[in-house]
């Protein structure tokens, strides 16, 4: 059992600069709002009360851990999820299936007893 | 309602769990373990208030170290004697400053069946693309903070 936390623990110590770049309230809104498609800076500074600037500054935070990537569309530069996006879903199933693998364990160890 | 054979850990589905557990006690056991909502207390570590009835919400405070702040609440679907037993839940529902009472649920099934030795018993947990990705992305935000003890301490083991 301990060892089996050791190896999630130590899954997480490599993911450490993925978790820094989710803390934030922006970035994960950023995110969101991705997840319907690409979007130009402009699209995604609306509504958000933080500045063009600001906004650039946190989709470099994403970019530099791989959850967004940059393209040209015509004349416009958009922003849109990396395949990290699937990952992120991979991760938290994970995440969920390793609470569900504890909860049958401890009912094995209520029913067999 | 057909009751598939999981593969090994073959599935990419981002939308669902499936565990399958042979546990070596009567089928009667594991469904009184399943459904009595002490018993499901006991071992899900979840202090329910009142009993399992299709159709109806049962709320309970977490005893696992951690989420003690967190109120589960579940809607039980379909209670099929000795055989099937789902509910709806808000999955990772875990930030007691969120209102998760119009975000979409999962369902969560078990189904039991005799098998030499004992039962079978297989979970599935579905839904999750229904999720918004921010709240899946969410988790790892909370958990940080849970897992940030976990970390320090393996540095300590393995220093």
């Amino acid at each position: 059992m301990s060892s089996k936390r050791g190896t999630a623990a130590l899954r997480l110590t490599d993911a450490v600069p993925l978790f820094t770049a989710l803390g934030d309230a922006t970035r994960l809104r950023l995110l969101g709002r991705l997840a319907g498609g690409p979007l130009s800076i402009t699209r995604l500074s609306e509504g958000t009360g933080v500045t063009r600037q600001a906004i650039t500054r946190h989709l470099h935070a994403l970019g530099d851990v791989g959850l967004v990537r940059h393209a040209r569309r015509g004349r416009e530069r958009v922003w849109d999820l990396n395949r990290k996006r699937l990952e992120i879903a991979q991760r938290y199933l994970d995440h969920i299936a390793a609470q569900w693998d504890d909860a049958a364990e401890r009912l094995r160890a209520f029913v067999e007893d | 309602m057909a009751v598939k054979t999981p593969a090994q850990s073959d599935t990419v589905s981002t939308d669902r769990i499936e565990k399958r557990v042979v546990l070596r006690a009567p089928r009667t056991r594991v469904w009184r373990a399943l459904t009595n909502a002490g018993e499901f207390g006991t071992w899900f570590r979840v202090k329910l208030e009142g009993a399992f009835t299709e159709g109806s919400w049962i709320r309970g405070r977490m005893a696992i170290p951690g989420y003690e702040h967190v109120t589960l609440e579940m809607l039980v679907e379909r209670i099929d004697p000795e055989r099937y037993f789902s509910y709806r839940w808000h999955p990772y529902a875990v930030d007691a400053a969120v209102d998760y009472s119009a975000e979409p649920t999962t369902l969560v099934e078990f189904k039991l069946e005799e098998t030499e030795g004992g039962t079978a018993l297989t979970i599935v947990e579905s839904g999750f693309d229904r999720i918004p990705l921010a709240r899946r992305a969410e988790a790892f935000r909370m958990n940080d903070n849970g897992w940030a003890g976990q970390i320090k301490h393996l540095a300590r083991y393995v220093e």
